[in-house]
């Protein structure tokens, strides 16, 4: 895939070539669909996807990832490192060099006060920053001229590209925003709709919820670009409709996230408008094996480390239903092209990659049940498992979505020839997810056997993904449910190699903790993985230069989009 | 009459009041969060500090005076600043702020309302200009195949529902034959014919769905009333005083068989304003009911208590003008 | 409804049970008749049919997914291989016993909240303002908080299918009941100012017989339409209360589900979307028809005539 990758991109830069020599805005109007509508320009005050990728037209950071994962300069010369002396021995320290002669949409030159700001913004008292968590552990901000850039941490960082990277965390322009401080932020509509930036378009008129329309960025630091003039931003409906508008009616560009089922993208696709494009990041669909008892009658101490789970404590247990399971079929029926069966649940970048696991690719339906057989579970009369009196009697749930119904059904039907007996249960997603501490639906709270849903993280470092199973990220009543261990796994061995990573700086070291931490919990069963779940988006014939990006914006290169005559 | 008008006005006044206390209820009590759509890699401590910025950590009655003094105060002085250029408002006056898009929810509202105006409003008056005479007839000739044809029509158009037909017109008219755009562009403004025409042809699709659900709804209850006055006594009465056709039926019948229909269209007018969450959704309207159900899905707690509220106050005041209504169709309905 | 007025025609003739009356009028209309004809022949099918078609609709065979109508699968199969057939049969079993019930739940409500508020004027006012109130109600909202608050209480009291269906019923009932309730109470605003209603009145007749025997039997029209809307309405709402997760598991298949699921695929295999479609349709269409004869039957001056 990532040779694919590489020689799509080389085509692409090819194609390209003659388009650099064209006019800024020679090129007309591009439409473009998200079947999700962004609800503000400011990726600060909304961590949404859709927000951060509409506004990555406007925005921008210092440096961001490309296709492949790896970090390219965007308003910097270069990436600082340890070797070129741009971060410090230390590690508490990162120096970046703006490159001379940028400027906002209006006109006035970007300098490192503008930088520096964007941290103060994000991190002031009492703004509800949704990115501040990219600010973690920086003590101070230094602009010691105009173009210099010293972000100092309070403890050392092996991996220092957390501000400023990304499109999570942009540079604002400090003119614009210093009214729009701590609390003050939401007030300032104005700015939140309309941001000045250094991207290739700038907002003429945004709808929240509904549409944006954008116009080339008269200052944008490439004279040639970009090629196109005008930009309509629509969002809202649903995946099926923005498939259709741009692969069968072709009235759009470029649709984004087309999660739909395979042969329908196909059918689409068939219509000979557009083409479909897709790439994988570290999204992973997996399911959650709660390891305590979520019985009702254990009232407020349900699920939790009181009440250990009555039979999802037996490894065997686990291991039978992880073996149970088809991922290739999953994968044929749920995404197609867009997936691709994985057993770890830490699937990229490539040199994080597993391949301890892989023995779970195959179905083994007869070993499942040897492995059952040997540990005591015996067949009662209505086929189901029992043993001491314990019936393999699952709840499980998952958001409302139409794969994940599906996915869901396969399962049981696959844990039900090995004598387990399983209940469905979907909950709407603004409920699962919610985190409400009221709610007992949410995935948090995990009042249910096991639970099937998605993650992946920011950018291509994996310690704070991987550190989501420490103890201490248990959810209980103590802490309002927050935490992210919904398995509620806990090992002194797994918090050890956590403790090193987050002082080890080489990377092949890291790669070598990340992986173990990934075989230890695959080894275990506390969670298993499904599906490596890629993007899918899909673009008109006639739009070139688009290259998918699953580790920053899908817009990142919009600069570089033109019109195929 | 004019005194009870009043009196239901008045009434009208705390029963709102306790409506909204209702809705408040309702809407902080659902579990869903304004942090939901956000990606799970944003950590629970930021999710914490998103919802401490909306005001999520003060007490419900506090909230709840604080959106009252908001709606009822705040609002009507910047609405009037805005209006006539004065400044009452002073700046700790802050306005209803969405928490989706952190945007005052009356502006919100302001945007939306046209395009729902537009493809809600004409379908409903779609609906009903076809439902009158489609109910009159089918009852004046029942079981006639015009009745049979109609009642086929509406039972189907009733039952079948509008995420489906939706669906199946944009297949038809977008897919194949590409005569209708599948996305309704809300920034489009009607300047010339040209445009006119564009407008026409984006808004086909959607106001053929709503219209057939609404007619066929409403012509159901115009068809049974009408039978049941076709029978009664007077109507004969009218014929043998040598009265025409005509008469008897749209005058004398029709007048006697409003009674069930004004109380649904009455109904159903609240709900033009409360826009078509589906058929939005499906044609892209992007609308009042599109920002309503985005907003619930979104736990905007602010834009979804401001919606609902004025819808209740819309459902309040069309119900008292259908019992206006039914006075003055019918003189011996008396209140007082 | 029970208690008719009484026929001038039954006191010369020998006493007749009214409801052979009823029966001989109903039989006399030929669409009621086909109607009922066609609503028992769905009610066997979803109730006998599994004894026929004894495929489980849950069963996955995943080989045969995406197949056409087959002597196998008559009505083809699902993306997952499920039989649609059994799928569909077992889906009216729940499509119909929750339309009938809700919409039955919702009729009393409304039909008893309009009487009362139409016919006691000191009762009007108070049980209007709580009819605005519940039309005002935000539904998804008011769904969400039900589910947190009754879902387990129910679900340990009458079992996982049990409470769940009492749950959807009640839900769709008290969400529901509005519009009857207006409208009845309009028509027995007018009605109860009518010549026959004061003569009643004015010989002593007891309010409950008054609104059994003179009110109830004429606003019989509005209620029937009502019915058979709120049939088709509780058909689709049920589906779309299980995309909130309030519903019946995902795996369950019922006729609106089947409907919203086949929607995306109505490019690919049209035949898929017709059956749900047409399924949902006759019901109404069918119950629609029995609706016009029984209240053809039940009007004394038709029956007369």
């Amino acid at each position: 895939m990532k040779l694919r990758h590489a020689l799509m991109g080389a085509a692409c830069t090819l194609a390209l070539a003659p388009a650099a020599f064209a006019e800024r805005g020679s090129d007309g109007q591009v439409n473009i669909i998200y079947w999700q509508a962004p609800s503000t320009m400011n990726p600060y005050l909304s961590g949404g996807t859709k927000e951060l990728e509409a506004a990555s037209l406007v925005l921008e950071p210092l440096a961001r990832y490309n296709q492949d994962g790896s970090m390219v300069p965007w308003l910097v010369e270069s990436i600082p490192t340890v070797e070129n002396g741009g971060v410090s021995a230390d590690l508490t320290s990162i120096t970046w060099k703006l490159k001379p002669g940028l400027k906002w949409a209006d006109g006035s030159p970007v300098t490192s006060k503008d930088v520096k700001f964007s941290w103060e913004y994000c991190t002031a008292e009492g703004g509800g920053c949704a990115q501040s968590e990219k600010y973690n552990d920086v003590a101070n901000v230094e602009t010691p001229d105009e173009l210099t850039v010293i972000v100092r941490f309070s403890v050392p960082k092996p991996f220092p590209y957390g501000p400023f990277v990304g499109a999570q965390a942009p540079i604002l322009q400090a003119a614009q925003f210093a009214e729009c401080m701590g609390p003050k932020a939401p007030e300032c509509t104005d700015a939140n709709f309309y941001p000045q930036g250094t991207g290739p378009f700038t907002v003429s008129d945004f709808r929240p919820n509904d549409v944006i329309q954008l116009i080339a960025n008269p200052n944008y630091r490439d004279p040639a670009k970009p090629a196109f003039a005008t930009v309509t931003f629509k969002g809202g409906g649903d995946a099926t409709a923005a498939g259709r508008s741009v692969l069968e009616t072709g009235e759009f560009d470029y649709a984004w996230n087309l999660q739909l089922a395979p042969d329908v993208l196909a059918g689409m696709q068939a219509a000979g408008k557009g083409e479909i494009i897709s790439g994988f990041g570290t999204l992973v669909e997996r399911i959650m094996v709660n390891f305590t008892d979520p019985s009702p009658d254990l009232g407020d101490r349900r699920a939790t480390v009181d009440h250990p789970h009555p039979f999802l404590t037996d490894i065997a247990v686990r291991k039978a239903l992880s073996m149970a399971i088809d991922r290739e079929l999953l994968t044929e029926i749920g995404y197609g092209d867009a997936g691709r069966p994985t057993c770890n649940v830490l699937p990229a970048p490539e040199i994080y990659k597993s391949s301890a696991n892989d023995a779970c690719l195959v179905q083994d339906i007869e070993g499942a049940k040897k492995v059952l057989d040997d540990a005591g579970w015996v067949p009662g009369a209505d086929g189901v498992r029992v043993k001491d009196g314990v019936r393999l009697s699952l709840l499980f749930q998952s958001s409302t979505n139409a794969v994940r119904q599906d996915f869901q059904a396969l399962i049981k039907q696959w844990w039900s020839e090995i004598g387990v007996e399983t209940e469905l249960r979907n909950i709407d997603a603004s409920v699962f997810f919610g985190g409400d501490p009221g709610s007992p639906d949410t995935f948090q709270k995990f009042f249910a056997d096991v639970e099937m849903y998605a993650n992946n993280f920011d950018g291509t470092d994996p310690e704070a993904y991987m550190a989501n199973w420490e103890c201490s990220q248990i959810p209980s009543p103590e802490t309002q449910w927050q935490g992210n261990n919904m398995p509620r796994y806990c090992s002194d061995e797994y918090d050890a190699l956590v403790a090193e990573m987050a002082t080890t700086g080489d990377i092949n070291e890291r790669a070598r903790l990340a992986k173990s931490m990934n075989d230890m919990l695959m080894q275990d069963y506390a969670i298993i993985p499904l599906v490596d779940r890629g993007r899918v988006s899909a673009h008109s014939n006639t739009l070139g230069g688009v290259v998918l990006n699953t580790w920053d914006s899908e817009l990142w290169n919009a600069a570089d989009w033109y019109r195929i005559k | 009459m004019f005194t009870y008008t009043i009196r239901r006005l008045l009434i009208a006044i705390p029963t709102l009041l306790f409506i909204s206390l209702i809705i408040f209820m309702v809407v902080t009590l659902a579990p869903s969060d304004p942090t939901a759509n956000l990606p799970l890699s944003i950590p629970s401590e930021v999710r914490a500090q998103i919802r401490a910025s909306l005001g999520l950590d003060e007490p419900i009655w506090v909230r709840y005076l604080l959106w009252l003094r908001q709606f009822f105060w705040y609002e009507p002085l910047h609405m009037l600043d805005s209006a006539f250029g004065w400044s009452l408002a002073t700046p700790d006056m802050q306005r209803i702020l969405s928490w989706q898009t952190r945007s005052p929810v009356a502006d919100l509202i302001v945007q939306r309302m046209p395009q729902t105006l537009w493809v809600v409003g004409t379908s409903y008056v779609v609906g009903v200009l076809i439902a009158l005479p489609i109910g009159i007839i089918s009852a004046y000739r029942q079981y006639s195949w015009f009745d049979q044809v109609g009642t086929f029509v509406s039972m189907v158009g009733f039952s079948v529902p509008t995420f489906f037909t939706g669906v199946l017109l944009i297949v038809v008219f977008s897919v194949q034959l590409g005569w209708f755009p599948s996305i309704y562009d809300t920034t489009h403004q009607v300047r010339d014919f040209g445009s006119f025409l564009f407008q026409v042809k984006q808004m086909i699709m959607p106001v053929a769905v709503l219209a057939l659900y609404n007619a066929a709804q409403i012509s159901r209850f115009m068809r049974a009333s009408m039978l049941d006055n076709l029978n009664q006594d007077y109507v004969r009465t009218a014929r043998a005083k040598g009265m025409s056709e005509r008469v008897v039926v749209l005058v004398h019948v029709l007048r006697n068989s409003m009674i069930p229909v004004v109380t649904v269209i009455a109904l159903g007018v609240p709900t033009v304003f409360g826009g078509a969450i589906i058929t939005e959704q499906v044609f892209k309207v992007n609308g009042l009911g599109q920002l309503l159900i985005i907003a619930i899905q979104g736990g905007d707690v602010p834009t979804v208590q401001t919606l609902t509220f004025i819808f209740a106050v819309l459902i309040v005041l069309f119900n008292l003008i259908a019992d206006i209504l039914y006075g003055l169709l019918d003189p011996r309905i008396r209140y007082d | 409804m029970t208690d008719m007025p009484v026929d001038e025609t039954e006191i010369i003739r020998p006493p007749r049970n009214q409801w052979l009356d009823v029966w001989d009028q109903f039989k006399t209309h030929k669409g009621a008749l086909m109607g009922a004809a066609f609503f028992i022949l769905i009610l066997l099918a979803v109730t006998l049919g599994p004894l026929i078609w004894s495929i489980d609709p849950t069963y996955i065979d995943i080989r045969a997914r995406n197949q056409g109508p087959s002597f196998a699968h008559p009505f083809g199969t699902d993306q997952l291989g499920r039989d649609t057939l059994a799928r569909m049969i077992a889906g009216g079993q729940v499509s119909l016993a929750v339309g009938m019930t809700a919409m039955a739940l919702a009729l009393v409500l409304g039909t008893f909240i309009g009487v009362l508020a139409g016919y006691f004027k000191r009762l009007d006012g108070a049980l209007m303002r709580m009819t605005d109130l519940f039309l005002a109600l935000p539904l998804l909202p008011l769904l969400l908080v039900i589910i947190m608050l009754f879902r387990d209480s129910l679900r340990s009291a009458f079992g996982p299918e049990g409470g769940i269906f009492i749950l959807i019923v009640g839900v769709i009932g008290i969400t529901s009941w509005m519009q009857t309730a207006r409208i009845v109470r309009g028509d027995v605003l007018a009605l109860k100012e009518r010549e026959f209603v004061l003569a009643a009145r004015s010989i002593g007749t007891p309010a409950y017989r008054m609104i059994l025997r003179h009110v109830l039997p004429n606003v019989l029209s509005p209620i029937m339409v009502s019915a058979t809307l709120g049939i088709a309405n509780a058909i689709i709402t049920e589906s779309a209360l299980s995309f909130l997760g309030l519903g019946f598991p995902s795996d369950f298949p019922t006729w609106g589900r089947l409907l919203f699921d086949s929607t995306d695929y109505l490019q690919q295999y049209p035949e898929r979307v017709l059956w749900p479609g047409l399924a949902i349709s006759l019901t109404v269409l069918s119950v629609n028809y029995i609706g016009d004869g029984l209240r053809d039957a039940l009007d004394p001056r038709i029956r007369g005539r």
